[in-house]
């Protein structure tokens, strides 16, 4: 309902006069009468002031993920940045130990407590790798076929039964698959691969792939119900079946939109915490083996930020690896985003 | 040559039903184990008593209380932001630079890994902004400690994408002759948008609000270190001197569901006898968020249903 | 729009009155392997001295250090003594710790029940923690690689194991870092090559670990930190037989005071020291 406020009315003699009838009374100082049109003036005044307030208002709000986004890059960097000040540059690499038969080695050890820190970086990059390539690997294969069957082969009825059972895959809190992963996972893909290390990136990876699984399926059940029929029906007509028509035309035409799923997928699984910190082992080891204990980035996060002094050496070292993860994940979903934008000029077209 | 064909085909589709159901046996698998081995704990002394017996024995109410308080305050949070965000780029923005630059970092915030949202939340949240309040307002070191409040900021940041993209699907639902209709009749841009287009976007505001729980309640980093702790001995609540009114003091620490499943798992001293507690514990964790998730799906589709037609 | 400011003030007042902490609230913050016995402790002291409130939350010893040294916390739980460069960073905060010992706790060395291996010296496992030796049959046993499970470096229980049991020097970096001697016990009892270590009350129950008898050196005898029936050892500890005992600390800022004092008092009297004894840690000796 809108405001009836802008039209005045005045009662004279029971009746009821609407302003376009009432003639100007003739009265000395006329600027100073409360006439209708001013006061109806006025008013659309007062209501445009409140609507330019508003719009800034609103303005601001909508830098509010703008300024959240470069708060978290310039707090994550002022503070990463200070661990060069205490750690040389080339530390974060490797540092130089002897080993037990007396030689000098340049080892990859990231162990911030003991006589001489160590801080490389590089077990704790190739430890989130080696977790989150084979997760993505798993959950894209089972995440385009789930997608794929969504959106090209469910019925209606059955696709309305799935769709939400693989959304409430994507709700389950991570730290209760870190949990089974610790409990029951680990035992089980002991006993089938006879792993030296019970606990792997290998278990990790799988109970991430399970975190990632709805976000591919269902951007790429979005990407292949997008794409308009004329191409279906075009390769129907030059006599396709169903399955050579997905498998090279659809996914081909939204090949952008599965790509930036998988992107995401794996910025997701770079940052992963709970279920690396409780299934991986949590060993800083240098090593391509996917069956051995790793160390990922976040887990070292959560697992050395509680208890370090602030203004220490590994205080400032725990916000470098946070940077680095950042870096990561942002420039992953950076790249998916402009992917996503160009496949959806492309489709507009 | 068509029967190869055809072979194929039929190979593919059950191929990728194959796929559907390893996703979905995942999802039936982990909700059977914890429900079978959860579910003999929950009786209503579990869910309404404290933990005895250095967590023994007695129920989970604080961390159940701990959750939902901390949820609350991370709506109140996250809500208001969300909205009017969402509303600035829908309604104001337009398609220009700007508008696709808040998308890309609405977008970029939704793929912060949640551990650093932890990060940021001890080192701005209450690292800055808590000594900083304590400077101005000379309080000692009362806002420069983990408490509520900041847990509560730190997942409003996190869930501030959830609710920022639900907010704007619901507003787009509206169609744009009902935004014309108010145009015509003389409504400013303002008006137009609080007396037509938010009322009837309210249902997807909801389905938000309800997502963005389910995802906070669930998250277990960014609390880390921003306010939970193991053993609280009463509930974060306070009670006004003259009014005796109790309320929730926000600068408590506060005990929370999912903590308190991660410390039981990987450090209570007897893990025979917290066993059943830690499935009793993630049992009532993931149903909270099931049913939270569940409604919120249900209530998109049936307005997207009603919206339809 | 005015309804909704007002609302918005009046709530933004009502949240900010309520802040505040309570008064004679003692915080405790600190070592995981304590954290069950503080819990204890303050749950029994809560409950016949209803005017005072203790919150206890874990993190590991360095957090607690860490919260006594930025002044987050009244007491600080640790497993281990402060070391001087932590004293030195308290006292640039105008802190002073002091130090009170609560408790002692022997320190299992534990392997799965099926590892024939019954016992080993401080030096081999201080050499299979540093990598020297990494087969099970250089210490009697069979012919496998050893698994090592140790904690996360923030723990008391890391550092005391590697200043007494290594001679201070660095683990071996494929150790396994579980964040909770909780989860080391569950990690070697599901792992018949697994080697760990922590507070031995976390391990007396569980019969899929086997807790080593530990030798001072080669020729002496190896002393288990239980006795036959299963109970911890007191006097093994008390008279430093069993070689791999420490104390555990609680540091309070400066001389404490008024309902802090209390408390301690009562941790250091008869009562508390029966919960130390319940909950599997060994009392301080009379």
């Amino acid at each position: 309902m809108l405001s009836t406020r802008g039209i005045n009315h005045t009662i004279r003699d029971e009746r009821i006069i609407l302003p376009s009838t009432t003639p100007p009374r003739k009265e000395a100082s006329l600027s100073l009468r409360d006439t209708p049109l001013r006061a109806k003036a006025r008013h659309r005044l007062k209501l445009k002031v409140q609507e330019f307030f508003i719009e800034k208002f609103l303005f601001l709000n909508g830098l509010a993920s703008i300024i959240i986004i470069a708060l978290i890059f310039v707090f994550l960097f002022r503070t990463g940045i200070k661990a060069f000040i205490e750690i040389k540059p080339l530390q974060f690499i490797g540092t130089h130990i002897v080993d037990f038969s007396g030689q000098e080695v340049f080892a990859y050890i990231w162990q911030p407590v003991g006589e001489q820190g160590k801080y490389s970086l590089i077990p704790l990059v190739l430890g989130s790798l080696l977790v989150a390539i084979p997760a993505t690997i798993i959950a894209t294969i089972l995440g385009l076929g789930t997608g794929v069957y969504l959106a090209e082969i469910a019925s209606r009825r059955v696709r309305e039964l799935i769709k939400p059972a693989v959304e409430l895959l994507a709700g389950i809190p991570t730290i209760i698959i870190g949990f089974l992963c610790l409990s029951s996972l680990g035992t089980i893909i002991q006993n089938l691969f006879h792993t030296t290390f019970r606990l792997n990136a290998f278990v990790g990876a799988l109970g991430v792939s399970l975190v990632i699984i709805p976000v591919i399926a269902t951007i790429t059940e979005d990407t292949i119900r997008a794409i308009p029929d004329d191409l279906r029906e075009a390769a129907y007509a030059l006599g396709a079946t169903k399955w050579e028509t997905t498998w090279r035309v659809l996914i081909p035409a939204g090949i952008s939109g599965i790509t930036a799923a998988i992107l995401l997928g794996m910025g997701r699984a770079i940052g992963e915490t709970m279920i690396v910190l409780m299934a991986t082992g949590n060993a800083a080891i240098v090593t391509l083996n996917i069956f051995s204990s790793v160390r990922t980035m976040t887990a070292t996060i959560a697992g050395e930020l509680g208890a370090v002094a602030q203004g220490s050496a590994q205080y400032y070292a725990l916000f470098l690896v946070g940077a680095t993860i950042f870096t990561f994940t942002f420039f992953l979903n950076l790249v998916s985003e402009i992917i996503v934008n160009r496949m959806r000029a492309k489709l507009k077209l | 040559m068509k029967k190869n064909r055809k072979l194929a085909g039929v190979i593919f589709e059950n191929i990728c039903r194959f796929f559907t159901i390893i996703s979905l046996i995942a999802v039936v698998l982990i909700l059977g184990s914890l429900f079978l081995k959860g579910k003999g704990l929950i009786t209503w002394e579990f869910l309404t008593t404290e933990p005895l017996d250095g967590m023994t024995k007695g129920g989970i109410f604080p961390a159940i209380f701990g959750t939902i308080c901390v949820t609350v305050l991370m709506i109140i949070f996250a809500l208001p932001l969300g909205v009017a965000s969402a509303i600035y780029l829908v309604e104001y923005a337009g398609t220009g630079f700007l508008a696709r630059t808040i998308r890309a970092a609405v977008n970029n915030l939704a793929g912060v890994p949640s551990i650093v949202f932890g990060l940021f939340g001890v080192g701005f949240f209450i690292l800055f902004v808590g000594r900083n309040i304590d400077k101005v307002l000379q309080t000692g070191l009362l806002f420069g400690q983990p408490a509520m409040l900041w847990a509560a900021a730190t997942l409003g940041v996190l869930v501030l994408p959830v609710v920022i993209v639900s907010t704007e699907e619901a507003l787009r639902a509206v169609p744009l002759s009902h935004r014309e209709a108010a145009y015509a009749l003389g409504a400013t841009k303002f008006q137009v948008v609080s007396r037509v287009v938010l009322p009837q976007s309210l249902s997807g505001i909801l389905t938000g609000a309800i997502l963005s729980v389910s995802r906070g309640a669930g998250e277990t980093a960014p609390i880390l270190f921003t306010g939970c702790a193991y053993f609280l001995p009463r509930l974060p609540v306070v009670t006004i001197p003259y009014l005796n009114i109790p309320m929730i003091n926000p600068l408590d620490q506060f005990m929370e569901l999912s903590y308190h499943l991660f410390i039981m798992a990987t450090q209570s001293i007897d893990a025979q006898a917290t066993r059943p507690i830690q499935y009793g514990t993630a049992f009532i964790l993931i149903t909270l968020t099931f049913i939270l998730n569940l409604s919120a799906i249900s209530l998109r589709i049936y307005f997207r249903r009603r919206h339809k037609r | 729009m005015k309804k909704l400011i007002s609302l918005l003030l009046v709530s933004a007042t009502l949240l900010l009155c309520g802040s505040s902490r309570a008064a004679e609230h003692i915080t405790v913050k600190g070592s995981d392997t304590m954290v069950i016995l503080a819990q204890k402790w303050a749950e029994t002291y809560m409950k016949a001295h209803k005017d005072v409130t203790v919150m206890v939350t874990g993190g590991g010893s360095g957090t607690g250090i860490a919260a006594l040294i930025n002044g987050t916390t009244t007491l600080a739980n640790c497993s281990r003594p402060i070391k001087p460069k932590e004293t030195k960073d308290a006292m640039a905060n105008n802190i002073t710790p002091v130090e009170y010992k609560v408790a002692m706790d022997a320190l299992a060395v534990i392997v799965n029940a099926q590892n024939p291996v019954n016992e080993l010296s401080m030096n081999q496992i201080g050499a299979i923690y540093t990598g020297k030796i990494s087969n099970w049959k250089e210490v009697g046993g069979p012919d496998h690689r050893i698994m090592r499970y140790s904690r996360e470096s923030n723990s008391g229980t890391y550092v005391f194991f590697k200043e007494h049991v290594m001679q201070d020097k660095d683990y071996a970096p494929d150790c396994q870092n579980m964040p909770g001697t909780s989860a080391v016990a569950e990690a070697v009892s599901k792992d018949s090559w697994g080697i760990g270590y922590g507070g031995v009350a976390y391990f007396a129950k569980m019969k899929e670990l086997k807790i080593l008898r530990v030798k001072k050196d080669n020729t002496s005898k190896g002393v288990s930190p239980l006795k036959q029936d299963g109970t911890v050892d007191f006097e093994a500890v008390w008279k430093t037989e069993y070689p791999v005992a420490r104390y555990l600390y609680c540091y309070s800022i400066g001389k404490p005071s008024g309902k802090v004092q209390e408390y301690l008092n009562w941790i250091l009297s008869k009562e508390g020291q029966t919960i130390v004894e319940e909950i599997g840690y060994v009392p301080l000796s009379k």
